[in-house]
């Protein structure tokens, strides 16, 4: 990837990341769009989906019981193996209608102040494949939560019990013991995020532009490699594209490497 | 050592039993094509009509775009490619300067692009001029009831909507016609956004495929897009007639299509590359064009040219026949004639 990239690297230099032009026919190219759109989606659907996954690891693992929780898991994790396409197409024809007609206009009303939910409502763009994001990466952090809790041995529990802690306190120790567990499933979803592609490019609105406003359409690196990359004619083009490619996995190793050191610090202030 | 040794024997050996096979080549040996994806459809029918008449002949497509199958058969891994739009001068030089050989470009049918809206209330065809498509693809034009737009369907109420515009992302021979068009008639598209594949849009959100922007469309109400005609006619998309170079409002149908072409086949250059966007005559639809069977003039092996010749002579006869039953329109009798004296001039 590094050599082929070189006809970008040399022409644009170090320009090239922080560049949002992206015009195919006047051979100008920039990565900045594409990042922010990767980076942005992907948080924010790890902030949608962090607690919704531990809700549902917490529900399963503590709560409920076994004649219940067997086939709840089930379907999560069955949720986990929709190809991405399919996801995409419920995207555009059942999620972003209901985004457009009511998550939109409530966030707008309540949250209208904010330059992120100001603009039109298309239904597609960021917020939507956020939203899409969560759905799929759910699964993953869920299940892997549910196995770190489960791993929690059983004394330890009843030791609380034993010292009068409420069901929920029982519960919120044993998430505490857990945290780098969880840590470790999100690092998982959140890669499992930047590098989506099909579902992402369904429903983001495929715009290279950088908007204040989550309801504006935007691109992300994955997508735009997927639906250039087969029609490229230009070997300026090409070289591009692969440059993306070198960005992602360079972002990708970035917010791997934050997130180990994460863990790292979190276990080590717990021992 | 010994083991080097006997690798290297084996490989001798194989690359041998390679040689051989390319020699001997049997009648039926497979024959390579890929590229566009937009005629697909009927070259997979021609492939199996075909196979009907010719027992021997096996021949295999990918349709994996049209960039793709310029780059395939500059490549030479194919028998040959197949692109939506023609290639560009150096594409041209390159594949021959590297191949040593000479390409040639064999139209096969027609295609076009449509726009296609979502106007809640309007179920008629509306009228767009050129001014009006380029208007609302630059981002000048904001509303549905846009005089410019307003003035030309006079029996409907348009609404004082913004527009939603949406195009293809993914790199395509359809965004190429398209643009190619809008290049055509308006000097402030050409300079500003190109003729390509894929472009920047200056307006508007970008959907994947025809499928996806068909998606965009249906969703979004006050949206405006544009897809292959093919398409639209299989899910019944509304679409709008547009106003050729004469001043009439053309529909899109397969008979203003060959119109279009037929009007203009006396132009046609000797390489048969012509853009039939913005058509002269009466009764063209303006934003059609051919699709191309890319082909080397010098066949190496003679087995694959031969089968290749009579298959293109059979597609160019009795294969325009299955074209209107699948959507796309046939190219007119004129070009025919002379897509024919390009395929009896292979040679092997």
């Amino acid at each position: 990837m590094f050599i082929d990239s070189s006809e970008s690297r040399d022409r644009f230099g170090f320009g090239f990341i922080f560049s949002s032009e992206w015009d195919p026919v006047k051979e100008e190219f920039g990565a900045l769009p594409f990042i922010y759109g990767t980076i942005l989606s992907s948080i924010i659907a790890l902030i949608i989906s962090l607690p919704v996954s531990i809700g549902v690891a917490v529900f399963l693992s503590e709560i409920v019981h076994k004649s219940v929780k067997t086939p709840v898991s089930f379907l999560i994790e069955i949720l986990a193996a929709i190809p991405s396409i399919i996801y995409g197409f419920w995207g555009i024809y059942v999620l972003a209608p209901f985004m457009r007609t009511t998550v939109q206009p409530m966030l707008q009303s309540v949250f209208g102040f904010l330059p992120f939910f100001k603009g039109q409502m298309f239904g597609t763009g960021l917020l939507t494949a956020s939203v899409i994001l969560a759905i799929m990466i759910t699964p993953i952090i869920s299940s892997i939560t549910r196995d770190i809790l489960n791993a929690i041995p059983v004394s330890q529990r009843e030791a609380a019990y034993a010292l009068g802690a409420t069901k929920w306190e029982a519960i919120k120790m044993a998430l505490l013991n857990a945290r780098s567990g969880i840590l470790g499933g999100s690092v998982l979803g959140l890669g499992r995020a930047i590098g989506e592609t099909m579902a992402v490019t369904m429903v983001i609105g495929n715009k290279a532009q950088i908007k204040a406003s989550l309801f504006e359409p935007a691109y992300s690196m994955a997508s735009v490699i997927a639906n250039e990359f087969a029609e490229a004619s230009g070997s300026m083009h090409i070289s591009s594209l692969i440059e993306i490619g070198l960005i992602l996995f360079g972002v990708t190793f970035v917010i791997n490497s934050l997130a180990r050191l994460l863990i790292y610090s979190v276990t080590r202030n717990a021992s | 050592m010994k083991v080097l040794t006997a690798i290297l024997i084996s490989l001798t050996l194989i690359s041998c039993g390679d040689k051989k096979e390319v020699t001997t080549s049997k009648p039926g040996s497979q024959i390579n094509g890929a590229g566009a994806t937009f005629p697909y459809p009927i070259y997979s029918k021609w492939f199996s009509e075909y196979g009907k008449v010719n027992k021997d002949a096996k021949i295999n497509y990918q349709s994996i775009g049209s960039g793709g199958g310029v780059k395939q058969i500059t490549e030479g891994t194919v028998d040959f490619g197949a692109s939506d739009s023609p290639m560009s001068n150096e594409e041209i030089e390159k594949a021959n300067t590297k191949n040593n050989n000479k390409i040639i470009h064999i139209p096969t049918v027609i295609g076009s692009v449509v726009l296609t809206y979502n106007i809640p209330g309007i179920d008629k065809n509306i009228n767009l001029t050129p001014e009006a498509i380029t208007g609302i693809y630059l981002g000048k034009i904001k509303k549905w009831n846009d005089p410019v737009i307003q003035k030309e369907n006079p029996d409907l109420k348009l609404p004082d909507k913004e527009i939603i515009v949406t195009y293809r992302t993914d790199g395509s021979g359809t965004t190429y016609v398209f643009t190619d068009y809008l290049g055509k008639v308006s000097e402030e598209w050409k300079t500003k956004v190109g003729t390509a594949k894929d472009v920047k849009f200056p307006a508007g959100q970008g959907g994947k495929g025809n499928e996806g922007v068909t998606g965009l469309v249906k969703q979004l109400e006050y949206s405006v897009g544009y897809v292959e005609l093919v398409y639209a006619l299989q899910n019944n998309l509304k679409y709008a007639n547009v106003k050729n170079s004469e001043g009439e409002f053309i529909a899109p149908t397969l008979e203003s299509l060959t119109k279009a072409a037929e009007q203009t086949s006396a132009e046609i250059p000797d390489d048969l590359r012509q853009s039939i966007t913005n058509a002269k005559g009466k009764g063209s639809y303006p934003i059609s064009s051919y699709t191309y069977i890319l082909i080397y003039e010098n066949q190496k092996d003679a087995q694959k040219g031969k089968t290749m010749k009579s298959f293109f002579e059979w597609a160019l006869t009795d294969g325009e026949k299955f074209a209107k039953d699948l959507g796309y329109a046939p190219l007119p009798e004129t070009v025919i004639a002379r897509a024919k004296q390009k395929v009896s001039g292979l040679k092997f």
